[in-house]
């Protein structure tokens, strides 16, 4: 089909202007690598238990890093600089743009995922958990689906790319605090354990941790994540904007 | 389609945001093979009308026909035939030119070389360079590269030249000849009176969302046939008669006339008898540009 071949030639092009600026490609795999090494230092403090939570929480937060993060501010820096509005004005077809950038997104993901679990195993002695590869999968690609969607969502409240690093990070950072990724949370308060289940950083990290410890597949958790995709995406399609808002 | 048939055509087209009319009744024919040029103050309606026609805007009001297609209707197909130089840059800056121009040919089904369409802009030297490290002259070419990648039969350039220095516009001038020399059909907005006489083999002058004028160069707005402008300069504390129609900025005198033979051989006459000399004398047909400000001024006016 002609439009899937576009949509990978397009993530062929992404691909390439990423590595061009090594600094940004270096911190992005770099990032999550330093958050782990603090938790476990300053949390874990070398107890093998708090590894193996800190491997598959951080593996949740890169992948949110590289999609929801990633995609909802340079998507609105796209938009802000035309360049998505220059796009509409070529006969590429719109999905097959945003597919592009979605499959670059996810590619860096696993990049990312990949690093974080050999970190975890090498020097934290967190076995990978091979026995659970289908369940390992297919919450890896439901979670980068959900938060690359929700990404594209929330550029359609973003109004400029100036604000975007505070609106993603004001979504993204206190969820990561509340949801089991960068703090454990054993016996939270009511409200926050009710906030935190509302949302779907805390199911992907769920979901996550039940894989890492060989428990299977949580559907539940599963499905509030597909539920916030189908949210995203309507969102996605009604209010999402190819020019600059002014 | 014929070539007959016009590229673009356009019968009572209107558009409105909220309140404000952009566009009221407008008309317009593109005959193919034509640079047209749409000349007018900023918030005339312009763009509007531009991006209507690109199909990026739906129209309240009007019939619209772009290389024989409605462009609310067919926008998929349209776009392939066609090249958009929006006025706003939008380029990733960390792929080469090349690279850039191999993307965007990818998207059409009938693109042109990679190599010619750099040559064609005047880039060849700089088409390994990534974007980034151009200058905002040649970005304005990588953005009219772009919009040549797929080859189109009609191109749209959005105030090609803004914010150019006068070389920079020469040479961009120079590209756009060269494109109707190949058979192009160009829409082009501009405010600039020079590049509108420069470029276009007919212009259209809006203001308003309307049409105020259109017609060649030479001939828009009765140039070629209305009055004469005699214009000098007069040292301070002198007056002129009477007896003509004096228009006056500081020390440049203007006077119209139908009949300009006579006019000059009147002025002569008395600045001879004064004993002043009408330094700077001309006499002129009215420019573009006056016509444009005549045209506009009573838009405004009105």
């Amino acid at each position: 089909m002609r439009g899937m071949g576009l949509a990978l030639r397009q993530v062929r092009f992404e691909n390439r202007a990423f590595w061009r600026n090594p600094a940004a490609a270096f911190f992005t795999f770099v990032f999550p690598l330093m958050f782990m090494v603090i938790f476990n230092v300053l949390i874990g403090r070398g107890n093998p238990e708090a590894s193996r939570f800190f491997t598959p929480a951080i593996i949740v937060f890169a992948v949110i890093t590289a999609t929801y993060t990633n995609l909802a501010m340079s998507v609105t820096m796209a938009r802000d600089e035309g360049i998505l509005k220059r796009m509409r004005g070529t006969p590429l077809p719109a999905w097959a743009y945003l597919a592009g950038r979605i499959g670059h997104a996810i590619a860096i993901g696993v990049l990312l995922v990949i690093i974080v679990a050999a970190f975890g195993a090498l020097f934290y002695g967190v076995e990978v958990p091979w026995r659970q590869l289908p369940q390992l999968l297919l919450t890896l690609v439901l979670g980068a689906a959900t938060f690359c969607i929700l990404g594209l969502a929330l550029t359609s409240f973003v109004p400029n790319a100036d604000a975007a690093p505070a609106v993603v990070n004001a979504t993204v950072l206190p969820l990561l605090f509340i949801s089991n990724v960068f703090i454990r949370l054993d016996a939270a308060p009511a409200w926050i354990e009710a906030v935190s289940r509302f949302f779907p950083v805390r199911h992907f990290a769920d979901a996550m941790l039940d894989v890492y410890a060989g428990s299977g597949l949580a559907w539940s958790d599963l499905g509030v994540m597909a539920a916030w995709a189908l949210a995203g995406a309507v969102v996605a399609l009604r209010f999402f904007s190819w020019e600059p808002r002014q | 389609m014929t070539d007959a048939e016009p590229a673009i055509r356009v019968r009572g087209l209107r558009k409105a945001y909220g309140e404000i009319q952009a566009v009221r009744q407008l008309d317009l024919d593109v005959a193919r093979g034509e640079v047209f040029a749409l000349l007018g103050p900023n918030g005339a309606g312009k763009t509007t009308t531009v991006e209507i026609l690109e199909g990026y805007r739906a129209r309240d009001a009007g019939e619209v026909s772009v290389l024989g297609m409605d462009p609310a209707q067919h926008a998929g197909h349209l776009k392939e035939r066609i090249g958009i130089v929006l006025q706003s840059t939008g380029l990733s800056g960390y792929l080469t030119v090349a690279e850039a121009v191999q993307m965007y040919a990818g998207y059409y089904p009938r693109p042109r070389d990679v190599d010619e369409v750099i040559a064609l802009v005047g880039l060849t030297d700089a088409r390994w360079r990534r974007i980034n490290q151009l200058s905002g002259g040649q970005r304005r070419r990588v953005d009219l590269a772009l919009a040549l990648a797929g080859d189109p039969e009609l191109l749209f350039l959005d105030e090609p030249t803004t914010g150019f220095d006068p070389s920079a516009r020469r040479q961009a001038w120079e590209v756009v000849r060269d494109l109707a020399g190949l058979g192009k059909t160009i829409l082009l907005t501009t405010h600039y009176m020079d590049e509108a006489q420069a470029l276009a083999n007919r212009v259209a002058i809006i203001a308003d969302g309307q049409i105020l004028a259109q017609g060649s160069p030479e001939s828009l707005g009765g140039r070629d046939a209305g009055a004469s402008i005699v214009r000098f300069a007069l040292p301070d504390g002198l007056a002129l008669p009477d007896r003509w129609d004096v228009r006056r900025d500081g020390p440049i005198y203007e006077i119209r006339s139908e009949t300009p033979t006579r006019l000059l051989h009147e002025l002569t006459e008395w600045a001879l008898g004064e004993g002043v000399e009408l330094s700077g004398l001309r006499v002129a047909r009215p420019s573009l540009e006056d016509v444009y400000l005549k045209l506009t001024d009573a838009a405004e006016a009105a």
